[in-house]
This record gives C-alpha cells, sequence and structure tokens, in this order.
C-alpha cells in the first residue's frame, strides 16, 4: 500500500480507537448525573422507563412514525416529499398499480413494470428458496458426518454470508461477463459461450444462483445445528435395526429435523422476497425487466426517476409490507410451536 | 450498634399478603436469628428490612427513625447473599471496595479499609484473585468482608452458609459468632436450620406462613414452646407427639391416649374442655428407660441407631422416638420399658397452643 | 500416509468407504470449489495489470509481458521468443513493428537492428504482481474518504446499537414494571417492519431531520435492533438478581450498576451482538444509497457500486477496491469464526 493511505489509515483509526475509549468514558460520566437525579425524582418504579426511552424513541421514529406515513404517502399524490403538501387522492394509487386489461400479461398493465417485479419476485422466491434449501439441508447432511476437515469445510460454505452484497456482485460479475472466467472455461472445452447477463432468462438464472451461492451457508449452519441436536442413539438404534442411508434419512432425520426446517424455510422466504442488493449491482434489474423485483420497483419510483412518485412507490411498498406480515406471522408461529 | 424495630409489618404481592403483620423488636447489638420452613417468608422479612422489598404496610424504623422510603444503601445496613452475590468480573479487592467507591471516599482510606477487612477474614493473599478461584469458605469470606468495610449499623445475612458443606458450615458458623462478638453490631440472620439458630442467636424469632410463632433466647423456644409448631421445629431429633383426650389428674391435665393409657403431665388444664382433642409432646432424649411408678410405657422397637454415644430407639406403633445417652442393645421387635416423666411432657390444645406448665419448664 | 489413508478409509467401522462417503466428499470437493474459486480468482485477478484483465482466455496467475531495459532506448522494451527462423528459440525485445515486420534487438547486443515476421515469434510472459492496482487507489480516486466514511459509520453504529439495545434489554430484564411485557411484545413486533417497506417514509424523516448527506442519516435508523434487545435480554436473564442487589446495598446507582455490573457481565452477548452490527453496517447498500448522495460521502460498498456503473470501469481498480472492501469482514472471520457461527447457531438471526 502506497505511503499517503496506509499513513491516513494509521492515522485516522489510532484516533478513532482512542475516540471510541474517550467516548466510553464520556457516556458513563455524562450520563450518570441526570440519571441519578432522574433515578432520584422518578423513583424505582419509573426508572427502567429512562433505560428504555433512547431505544423507544429511536423504534418511534424510523419504524413506527414511518408506517404511518407510508400510508399517508399511499393516499396522497404528487411529487412533493413534505406530507402536509401532498393532495389526499384516495385510494388511486392502487388503482394505477392494479389497472390492467390482463393480470396474467404485465405489458397489458399501466404500471407494467411492478407487475413485472411481482412476477418476478414469485418467481425468484420459489426458484431461490427451494434449490436454496435443498442444497442448504445436503451439505448440512454432509457436515454432519464424521468428515475431516469438518471445520474448515463449515468455514468455506459459510464465507460468502459474510460478504457484502456488492462484493458478492462484483466476483459474480467479473466471473460471468464477456471474457470473464466461465466463458474461458466452456471456450477450452469446446462449447459455445453467451454474455450471460445479457440475456433475460440466463440473467435471471444467475441472479437465483448468486443469490443461493451468497445465503446459503446461514441456513446450512442452521439446519446442521439443528441436526447436532438429534441423539446420535437414535441413529444407532437405526443402524442396529439395519435401516439404509435414505430409510433414515426419511423416517429419522427429516422428520427429527422438520421443526428447524419449517423456521428456515419461513427466514429464507421472508429474506427472498426482499431481493434487492446483489441483484441490483449485478443485473441492474436488466436486461430489460427481466431481473426488477418488487424493492427495486420502489426503489426506482421512489428515487431514480425524474418525476419522483412516492405516492406509489408507498402503495407498493405497503403491499409488499402485507405479504412480509403474514409470513412473519408464520414465523413467529412455527418459533413457537418449535420451543414447545 | 443499632436499634431495629419492626410495627404490623405486611407485605402484598398482587394482592395477597405474605407477611401478616410482624411486631419486633431488636436490642442493640443483638443476635437475631429469623427461622422457619421455606416459604416462610423470613427472606422476605430480611429484604423489607434492607429496602430490597418495599414495604406494604406498617413501618420499618432503624434507630426510631422510620426508613420506609429510604434506599437501600442509605439504611446503613449490609447484606451477606445465600449465593455470596460475589461480582465475577472484579477481583477480591474490587468486590470489597466497590461500595467504598461509590460513597466516593478518598483512595486512601478505601484502601485502609479494605486491607483491615482482609486481615480480619484472612483474605490478605487472595486480594487479587477473582471469586471464581476461590474455594467456597473464601468466598463467603468475602461476601462478609463486603459487608464489613461498609461498617454497617446492621448486618443482615440470607442463608449464607447454604451453600457449604457440613463441616465447612461448623466452622464458618463458629467465625461469624466470633465477629459478632469482636464487632458488638446488631446482626439479623435468616436460616431455615434450627441448629444454626440455637447456636448463633442471642434471640430467635420463629416463622411460619408470615406469622412470628414465638420469639425468645434458643432455650426459652426449647424449654417452653408456645405452641405445638414451635415444639416440632425447635430441637433435634424432633419432639414426639401423641394425640388424645384431657382429663384431670390431681389439679395437673392428664392425657388419655388410646392404646396407651392415661399420661400425667404438670400442665395446668384451665379453659381445658373435657372431651376436647389435645397433643401431649415429649423431646427424644426426655423419655427415660426402665419403669418408675409413673407413666410407664412399653412398645416395641422397629429401628435402632447406634451413634457410639447416644442411642436413638424408633417405635412404630406409635411412632415414637427416644434417645438416649450412651450405648444401648436393642434388638428389632424387643419390647422396652419407658417412663415418660409428667415435668418433661408439653401439652399443646386443639389450635396447637400450649398449656401453661406449673414447673416452668423445668429446665435442666 | 498409509495411517492418512486408513483414517480417510475408516468410516463406519468396516475398514472401507460406503458410497456414502464417496459422496459426501465429491459434495464438499465441488462446494470448495464453487464456494471458495470465486474469492480466490477475485483475488488473483486484482494483481493482473489492465493489459493482463482483458486477455482471453484469461491466465489464472497474474502474468505480464517481460519487458527489459536495452542501452540507447529510453522505455524499457516488450521482450518476444522467436518461434521460427534461423533465430528460434533467442529472446528479443521489440523497437517497433512496421506491418508484418518487427523490428528487434539482441538485449546483448543493442546496436543491431534484426527484421523479424509478426507471426514467427510469441511474447515472453513473467509473473507480475500489479501492486500498483492498490497503491493508485488514494492517488486516483478518494479511496481514504471511501474507507473513512464506512469506518466511521460501523463503528459509531456499533456503539450506538450496543448502548441503546442494552440499556432496553437491562431495563426488560431486571426490573418489574406493569407495561414491561408490553414493551417486549411491540419490540418483538418491529421484526415485521423491515427497512425495506419504510423506505420512503424513512427518506422524509431523514431529509427533515437534515441528516441526507450525513453519516448519521446512516446511522441513526438502524440503531435500535429488536435482535440486539433479544440477544442481550437473553443473556441478562441469567445475571443473578442478587447481584444486583447486592449492588444496591453498596450504594451503587441503577445506571452505575448498569455500566459497572451488568453490562461487564454481558460481554459475551455483546461481543455477539458487535459482530452482528459490524457485519451489517459495512454490507449496507440500498439505504445509504438512499441517504448519501454527494459521493464524498460514500461508503466503500456506494463507491464500488457507482464505479463499476461507470461506462469507463477501469476493472484492474475496482477488482482491488473489492478485495480491500471484503478484506476486514475475512480478518474478523478469520479471528472470530467460531464466535460468529455459534452466536449464529444460537440466535438463529443474522
Amino acid at each position: 500500500m502506497a505511503g499517503p493511505l496506509s499513513d491516513a489509515v494509521t492515522d485516522r483509526s489510532g484516533a478513532l480507537a482512542r475516540l471510541g475509549a474517550s467516548l466510553l468514558g464520556l457516556v458513563f460520566n455524562l450520563a450518570e448525573r441526570p440519571m441519578a437525579l432522574a433515578q432520584k425524582a422518578l423513583g424505582p418504579r419509573r426508572l427502567p422507563w429512562v433505560f428504555l426511552t433512547p431505544n423507544l424513541v429511536v423504534f418511534g421514529i424510523f419504524t413506527f412514525l414511518p408506517i404511518a406515513i407510508d400510508i399517508h404517502y399511499a393516499l396522497t399524490g404528487g411529487a412533493q416529499l413534505l406530507p402536509s403538501q401532498r393532495p389526499y387522492v384516495g385510494l388511486e394509487n392502487f388503482h394505477d398499480l392494479f389497472e390492467c386489461e390482463n393480470y396474467l400479461d404485465p405489458t397489458s398493465c399501466k404500471r407494467d413494470l411492478f407487475w413485472f417485479g411481482i412476477y418476478n419476485t414469485a418467481e425468484f422466491v420459489v426458484l431461490q428458496v427451494g434449490l436454496m434449501i435443498v442444497f442448504s439441508l445436503m451439505t448440512a447432511l454432509v457436515l454432519n458426518r464424521k468428515i475431516i476437515g469438518r471445520g474448515f469445510f463449515r468455514a468455506v460454505f459459510f464465507y460468502p454470508v459474510l460478504l457484502s452484497p456488492v462484493v458478492v456482485a462484483l466476483i459474480w460479475k467479473w466471473i460471468l461477463q464477456r471474457q470473464g472466467l466461465l466463458n474461458a472455461a466452456l471456450d477450452g472445452a469446446g462449447l459455445s459461450t453467451t454474455d450471460w447477463l445479457l440475456d433475460a432468462h440466463w440473467a435471471f438464472g444467475w441472479t437465483v444462483f448468486v443469490s443461493i451461492w451468497a445465503h446459503m451457508g446461514f441456513y446450512t449452519l442452521i439446519l446442521l445445528a439443528g441436526l447436532q441436536a438429534i441423539p446420535r442413539d437414535v441413529y444407532e438404534a437405526a443402524e442396529m435395526d439395519s435401516a439404509g442411508p435414505w430409510r433414515v434419512f426419511r423416517r429419522i432425520t427429516l422428520p427429527l429435523l422438520a421443526p428447524n426446517l419449517a423456521v428456515v424455510v419461513v427466514l429464507a422466504l421472508i429474506r427472498a422476497v426482499q431481493i434487492f442488493d446483489e441483484v441490483y449491482v449485478l443485473t441492474g434489474g436488466g436486461p430489460g425487466s427481466a431481473t426488477t423485483f418488487m424493492v427495486q420497483y420502489v426503489f426506482q419510483t421512489a428515487f431514480t426517476q425524474q418525476v419522483r412518485q412516492y405516492g406509489l412507490a408507498a402503495a407498493a411498498s405497503l403491499l409488499l409490507a402485507g405479504v412480509l406480515f403474514c409470513l412473519t406471522l408464520v414465523q413467529l408461529r412455527v418459533m413457537r410451536s418449535k420451543g414447545r | 450498634m443499632a436499634t431495629l424495630q419492626l410495627r404490623r409489618v405486611v407485605k402484598r404481592f398482587h394482592e395477597t399478603a405474605v407477611i401478616h403483620g410482624v411486631d419486633l423488636e431488636a436490642a442493640e447489638g443483638e443476635f437475631v436469628v429469623f427461622v422457619g420452613p421455606s416459604g416462610c417468608g423470613k427472606s422476605t422479612l430480611l429484604r423489607m428490612i434492607c429496602g430490597l422489598e418495599e414495604v406494604s404496610e406498617g413501618d420499618i424504623l432503624i434507630d426510631g427513625v422510620r426508613v420506609n422510603e429510604v434506599p437501600p444503601a442509605r439504611r446503613g445496613l449490609a447484606m451477606v447473599f445465600q449465593s455470596y452475590a460475589l461480582y465475577p468480573h472484579m477481583s477480591v479487592y474490587q468486590n470489597l471496595s466497590f461500595g467504598l467507591e461509590n460513597l466516593r471516599l478518598p483512595r486512601a482510606e478505601i484502601d485502609a479499609k479494605v486491607r483491615e477487612a482482609a486481615r480480619m477474614l484472612r483474605l490478605d493473599q487472595f486480594l487479587e484473585r477473582r471469586p471464581t478461584a476461590l474455594s467456597g469458605g473464601q468466598r463467603q469470606r468475602v461476601a462478609i468482608g463486603r459487608a464489613i468495610v461498609r461498617e454497617p449499623r446492621i448486618f443482615l445475612f440470607d442463608e449464607p452458609l447454604s451453600n457449604l458443606d457440613a463441616e465447612l458450615r461448623v466452622q464458618m458458623r463458629g467465625e461469624i459468632a466470633q465477629l459478632h462478638h469482636r464487632l458488638g453490631t446488631n446482626m439479623i440472620y435468616v436460616t431455615h436450620d434450627q441448629v444454626e439458630a440455637m447456636t448463633m442467636a442471642d434471640k430467635i424469632v420463629v416463622l411460619r406462613a408470615g406469622r412470628i410463632e414465638q420469639v425468645g433466647a434458643p432455650l426459652e423456644l426449647y424449654n417452653a414452646p408456645a405452641n405445638q409448631f414451635v415444639a416440632g421445629f425447635i430441637g433435634s431429633p424432633r419432639m414426639n407427639f401423641l394425640e388424645g383426650t384431657p382429663t384431670a389428674v390431681d389439679g395437673s391435665i392428664g392425657v388419655v391416649v388410646e392404646g396407651i393409657g392415661t399420661i400425667r403431665t404438670d400442665a395446668s388444664g384451665e379453659g381445658v374442655t373435657e372431651g376436647a382433642r389435645v397433643t401431649l409432646g415429649i423431646r427424644p432424649e426426655h423419655v427415660a428407660l426402665g419403669r418408675c411408678g409413673c407413666n410407664d410405657v412399653s412398645f416395641d422397637v422397629a429401628q435402632s441407631e447406634q451413634l457410639g454415644n447416644t442411642t436413638t430407639l424408633f417405635f412404630a406403633s406409635p411412632g415414637f422416638a427416644v434417645q438416649v445417652a450412651g450405648q444401648v442393645p436393642a434388638r428389632r421387635g424387643e419390647a422396652m420399658s419407658l417412663n415418660l416423666p409428667p415435668d418433661r411432657c408439653h401439652v399443646f390444645d386443639a389450635d396447637g397452643k400450649a398449656l401453661p406448665r406449673q414447673s416452668k419448664g423445668a429446665a435442666a | 500416509m498409509t495411517r492418512l489413508l486408513a483414517m480417510l478409509t475408516a468410516r463406519r467401522g468396516r475398514g472401507h468407504l460406503h458410497w456414502t462417503d464417496w459422496a459426501s466428499y465429491l459434495h464438499l470437493l465441488i462446494g470448495l470449489l464453487l464456494m471458495f474459486g470465486p474469492v480466490l480468482w477475485l483475488v488473483l485477478s486484482s494483481f493482473k495489470s489492465e493489459a493482463g484483465l482483458v486477455e482471453f482466455p484469461p491466465r489464472l496467475l497474474p502474468y505480464e509481458q517481460a519487458r527489459v531495459s536495452v542501452e540507447g532506448y529510453q522505455q524499457p522494451l516488450a521482450l518476444f521468443r522467436i518461434t521460427a527462423g534461423d533465430m528460434k528459440g533467442r529472446e528479443l525485445a521489440e523497437v517497433r513493428r512496421i506491418g508484418l515486420q518487427a523490428q528487434m534487438v539482441d538485449p546483448a547486443n543493442p546496436r543491431e537492428i534484426i527484421r523479424i515476421p509478426a507471426q514467427d515469434r510469441e511474447r515472453v510472459m513473467r509473473l507480475h504482481f500489479a501492486l500498483e492496482n492498490y497503491g493508485d487507489l488514494t492517488g486516483r480516486f478518494a479511496f481514504g474518504t471511501y474507507l473513512w466514511n464506512s469506518v466511521f459509520i460501523t463503528a459509531m453504529a456499533t456503539l450506538i446499537t450496543l448502548l441503546v439495545n442494552s440499556m432496553a434489554a437491562f431495563a426488560l430484564s431486571k426490573y418489574r414494571f406493569s407495561g414491561r411485557d408490553a414493551v417486549f411484545v411491540t419490540i418483538l413486533a418491529t421484526l415485521m417492519i423491515p427497512p425495506t417497506i419504510i423506505l420512503v417514509p424513512n427518506f422524509f424523516i431523514a431529509s427533515a431531520l437534515g441528516l441526507v448527506n450525513s453519516p448519521w442519516g446512516v446511522i441513526w435508523p438502524g440503531v435500535a435492533t429488536p435482535t440486539g434487545v433479544f440477544l442481550l435480554r437473553q443473556y441478562m436473564l441469567t445475571i443473578p438478581d442478587e447481584l444486583i442487589d447486592a449492588a444496591r446495598m453498596d450504594h451503587a446507582s441503577e445506571w452505575r450498576i448498569y455500566w459497572r455490573i451488568v453490562l461487564p457481565l454481558s460481554a459475551p452477548a455483546l461481543a455477539v451482538l458487535a459482530i452482528f452490527s459490524v457485519m451489517w453496517r459495512w454490507n449496507e447498500f440500498l439505504w445509504p444509497m438512499i441517504v448519501l448522495n454527494r459521493s464524498e460521502t460514500f461508503t466503500l460498498q456506494l463507491a464500488l457500486n457507482s464505479f463499476q456503473g461507470e461506462l469507463t470501469t477501469s476493472w484492474n481498480y475496482l477488482l482491488a477496491m473489492t478485495v480491500l472492501t471484503l478484506l476486514p469482514v475475512t480478518a474478523i472471520f478469520l479471528l472470530l469464526q467460531r464466535y460468529i457461527t455459534q452466536g449464529i447457531a444460537s440466535a438463529g438471526v443474522k
């Protein structure tokens, strides 16, 4: 690394460490006096509310208040950001989104991109979650065996989970480009090459693949923890009953793993519906609208177009919220039944 | 040194009272032990005294000053917890100094006090260790040391010995008694173990279901239990109880026990109606072997425990135990002659209240 | 070696490998190639020169055409190996190329110009790590600024996350007060409101608070997290209440109890949350993209995204920057792998 860069980094990170340490002391000292006064003034019964306040304020401002404003945006029109300057339009934004001649054909809709987003997202969710769970389960089963270098392989499968979506997308973009590694390999094998991210079908397939690549380690880990919770003696008993591997899997592993599997499926669904980051960097939603998903539709409608249609974006995100709300209810239910 | 007074103290959790109006006084320098079965409210009472639980009704006074609303730290008390509650992330020294630092005492003074307490409790060489690196007895001493450095007006102990093994318990019992002797400070000590209560207390408070059953010096409780509960709780092995009906004998009361006959006592029969149910109580160590012409009985031996210095005999019918000094050969099924000295017999009425006795305890 | 073989084949105590073992190792081998190969390819590529990057088919390692400095020529000259004619096998440096003919010199004898047909020679390649891809980042791009922005946001957000959530967890785990359960359920309910569905109103709030184009606009919205509260509360429940009582008897104020007793004892849970928070913040993309519009406020992720979108993408710099971006995460992973995997397996969150 060049001099100026490393100097800048060491300089700033040293400053940061000092800042962190003095900040901790400062927080304690700053807070001690007012907290002591609060304790005296409020008494022990109301003091916990003081401890809860920062958290609740942040939740209030950045989670609960936005829900209300979201609804307001969805019911108002115009390009103004300030809620008070937006004219009330009732359900017009929703009508706008749903204005279609034929719901099965997005091109016949007024907001065709929205419908492309819905269909793409639905297809993506089914493919990505289905395939990812299968691969994760296979990997977890393999890692649950007495394998040499188990910890190493577990780390290998988990590592991509920690990478940022942008990095993930760039890694694969570099491999999939016209003169990338994949085409080189195919060329070397005498097979035909193509511009993977410029072909609608291939591009969609690769978004599924890349997001599986990036996330399957997480689900593998949870499933592996579930597998390791199954007592060994159950397997030994099955072996005594001379059950084959497939039978053991179908009749013992799968039923005992079912609660974990349910949790993992719901978690994966919730995250797949919100797919955006890595796809946006990898394909930008293209070619055409082949890889445009729901969140990207909201993002573009609100933030990247000449006329910013906040109302339309808010309406679309409320519909997305409805889907996620149902999925989260299922998640909480599944988790509770697992706890039992 | 301080005085402690409780006046009609009541504690409720969600409308259910767990302490029903307790009145109590502790004089300066007194060692008071709260004893009772688990769930009797003794720990709750202690936590109310130190301020960790709010008082629902009534008053708590320290040195005559009402402290109900005073926060725990400002009551001038120190507490030794059952689990010791040592701060696991601090060294022994930091555990001892933490409270003093919170008082913003000067460093030098803190250091002097910590070292003084450490010397007194023989903790000098462990000051830099973490609590996890100490034995049970050492942890116990740190917990006591943490209380000592604060120089409290009253020490509170919440079952401090229940996590120790039997041998260490005896040793720590002695150390706490010695500490009390040396410091002369009031101590309030909660335990469910009547042996601890008997060996350490100036005054024992027997609690049951949120009520005081009896307050008194250890031997007072032993010799003249106010009721059947105290009689059964204090003393080991447990007092024998035989149910029967009262009958007047020479101005005293006799108890007619089915299958045994009339047993004479020296309790007065005042206020006892003919035909009521009464209970006769006698401690196993007060039953004598052989015949003396008064209250002679004969039971079949069910089991005998030979400890060398004492022998405990158990009789199946009626359920009855006898403890005698020395070694008494006894075979299972063998009939044994016993006598129940009348001046050692307690009589309890249908409500469990002890009837007054003429020889007042007949100590010795 | 035989021992290793015996160990390899000792599955199921039968002395030979079951077919499921073969399948397992095959699975792992393909997995290793697929999961780790791309990252390795990225790192190797990032050391290639601009010319090496456009080469097709690409080489595995970063090669570059060898150059030699020859007496009488100011610039180093490209080196070729002659493949035909009477000079076959010799390595000559190219002075210039005219049509199908190349003028070459022998580095050992620089005065004599040799003419060689262009198709009768091949380039001499040498292993060369193009470190300038990394070195030039600060000069050509405001890499230091992006790095600082990312580090600042990650560090500040993590500190505040730990503080805010541990305070709430302390209140929810160590006090009995009316409304406690309602608050806890409310906080858990925010799981149902992921940030992606409140982008528009949050942008309004950020702009109303003057947080657009400020790192604090990225930091604040994600500071309170239901996951964090839940994780810390569950851990704090295991701290015995007697410790808190003891501290109260020790004249400690409630704030001091929180700071000096409960926080240090919650260190393992705080560490897990800190690791999560660092990962979340370092990798965060969509929300920063909305709040940060000016390039001097960009985080590394945003900078990467905006460079890859430019038409004149210089892949050599982009790849180097990508490697630098994944470096801290990789370092944390290597150091704290066990912590992270255990934390995730036990908390079931990411």
